[in-house]
């Protein structure tokens, strides 16, 4: 796995710049790697950010945009303004978590 | 007496109790199945229906007659689950016990999910394909169409058949093509995910194919509602896709009784433990086939060969052993590419599709990731196998799990999933 500087410190990122260990992560890692992909976090991003890292740490998956929506209470239309575009991959890159891979 | 209750008499649950009435014995075991109708339909035939390759006639047969003799086929609507006393409620009031209980529900699609898809326009200038119903109406609707937009679309990931959105705008092409109207006609692929599918290397064949074919490509649209009005999809990023025949695949969804009874995620999938199918909140409860939550395609192929690895499993478990089978996930799905050729791929959890040859014993090896006739014929014959070979449970010799033999792997790559990061796009 390649390593990277992030904020100063090296982490360790699959090829697409993904984190691949979540304990790498604290609030200053997700601000950088935020910054990264031009999103400036505030309130609304980290309560999103916050669900995706809690929910991962109590089901061992990176949530879905449904389920960020259904069992996080933040609509999708909202998502999409937050995270432009890609909402569910770019949650997942800020919260230094593996892709979600509902799709197969 | 030992009671085994399986729910829903599709693909899997059918599998199931006619492998296990031939293993369990008739003095100890009680087998039951629970359907809500007594019409099993070949849904792959739904592809073909609006071409009218298939008539509804080859894609129905009686349930029951797949059902064997020492298994109880029980008609009505499955209500709730209750865990905690292991029995099943019934809508007309009946409850039925169980030790053992396996959900092979499968998934729905769900129209009434979407705003506006259910509105004015639905069968009329919106149909969908993944139903019985809405594969006959598209049938009639068909021919009277002879130019315009063309959108075919897919509401959410995951869906059952992953490929079919594919094959169908295939299909359509080649279609459009033999009746000489092709140029007037607009033909669009619209998708959530990134590209034509949901792994690169498969998504790489298939996204060219669909540039060769000149149909346009629009990605990463999550929709949001159908205007009727305006004849348009519109996203949750306020894009829009205008149409004058919308093909789409609504949102799929495993059966609302699951939710009801506590047992499902936000898509009424159940949790399941990826390898054994074990409901991940009570031992005695399996979810088999497209109803469960494993990260692998919802397809017939996945449904049959963890079918074999849970019926090994579920022996060894009754019998108070540890259970050692492990399923990886293995799928097997032939794609139709039109003009009487079909692609094959073969992929498991931890494999994405390949290129190469696949091994079949008789009939050869067959092309992987490559369009040739002798994939087409394959995809024809499944629906013989399907209700002669599969459904009764006769054994098809195929592995279940797996193999890595004649598929070519990339120098840099052990197969595993990849696509560009977030920022490069
Ligand atoms: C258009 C299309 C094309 C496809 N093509 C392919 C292909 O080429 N190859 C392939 O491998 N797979 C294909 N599939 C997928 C395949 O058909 C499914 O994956 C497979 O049938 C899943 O089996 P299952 O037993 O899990 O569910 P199903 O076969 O759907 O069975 C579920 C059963 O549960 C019953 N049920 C549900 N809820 C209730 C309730 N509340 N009360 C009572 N009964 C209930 C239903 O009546 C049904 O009989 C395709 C699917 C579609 C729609």
């Amino acid at each position: 796995m390649p390593v990277t500087t992030i904020d100063n410190r090296q982490v360790h990122v699959n090829e697409e710049g993904f984190l691949t260990d979540p304990a790498e992560w604290d609030e200053a890692m997700g601000k950088a790697l935020a910054s990264q992909i031009g999103i400036d976090l505030g309130d609304e991003h980290w309560k999103a950010i916050r669900f995706l890292r809690e929910d991962f740490a109590a089901r061992g998956e990176t949530p879905t945009l449904r389920r960020v929506t259904v069992a996080g209470g933040i609509p999708t239309k909202q998502l999409f303004q937050l995270f432009p575009q890609k909402p569910a991959k770019k949650m997942a890159y800020v919260a230094g978590l593996p892709k979600p891979h509902g799709c197969v | 007496m030992r009671r085994l209750l399986v729910l829903g008499g599709g693909t899997a649950g059918t599998m199931i109790v006619n492998k296990l009435r031939r293993r369990l014995p008739a003095s100890e075991w009680e087998i039951t199945v629970v359907d809500r109708d007594d019409d099993h339909r070949y849904q792959p035939g739904y592809l073909f229906l609006p071409f009218g390759t298939y008539s509804p006639d080859q894609v129905v047969r009686k349930r029951h007659a797949f059902i064997p003799d020492g298994v109880e086929l029980v008609f009505g609507e499955i209500d709730r689950v209750d865990a905690d006393s292991a029995s099943v409620h019934l809508e007309d009031g009946r409850t039925l016990p169980y030790d053992y209980l396996v959900i092979a529900t499968g998934t729905t699609p769900r129209p009434d999910q979407t705003p506006g898809m259910l509105g004015e326009q639905w069968r009329r200038s919106v149909f969908d394909f993944y139903s019985f119903e809405g594969a006959s109406a598209l049938a009639a609707a068909l021919p009277a169409f002879d130019h315009g937009r063309l959108v075919v679309h897919i509401t959410e990931m995951p869906i059952k058949c992953p490929v079919a959105p594919l094959e169908f705008a295939f299909l359509a092409d080649s279609w459009l093509r033999d009746r000489g109207i092709r140029d007037r006609v607009e033909l669009v692929y619209v998708t959530p995910l990134s590209g034509a599918f949901t792994q690169p290397i498969a998504s790489q064949h298939l996204g060219d194919m669909l540039e060769e074919r000149k149909i346009l490509v629009e990605s990463d649209f999550m929709v949001e509602r159908v205007d009727n009005e305006r004849k348009a999809l519109v996203s949750y990023d306020e894009r829009e896709v205008p149409f004058d025949l919308l093909v789409t695949i609504p949102l799929n969804m495993g059966a609302d009784f699951v939710a009801r009874s506590g047992l499902g995620d936000e898509l009424n999938y159940v949790p399941v433990d990826k390898h054994t199918l074990q409901s991940t909140a009570h031992a005695n409860v399996f979810a088999v086939g497209d109803a469960s939550d494993i990260p692998a395609s919802k397809a017939g192929s996945v449904a049959h060969f963890s079918v074999e690895i849970f019926v090994d499993n579920f022996l060894e478990l009754i019998d108070g052993k540890p259970m050692t089978g492990a399923f990886d996930g293995h799928a097997n799905c032939f794609v139709e590419s039109g003009d009487g050729k079909g692609l094959l791929i073969d992929f498991n959890y931890d494999t994405q599709p390949l290129t190469g040859r696949y091994p079949l014993p008789v009939v050869g090896p067959m092309g992987l990731l490559k369009e040739t006739r002798a994939n087409h014929l394959g995809k024809l014959a499944f629906r013989w196998i399907y209700w002669n070979v599969l459904l009764p449970g006769r054994p098809l010799p195929l592995p279940a799990l797996m193999s890595m033999a004649g598929k070519v792997v990339p120098a840099d790559d052990a197969g595993g999933p990849r696509s560009a990061p977030p920022e490069e796009e």
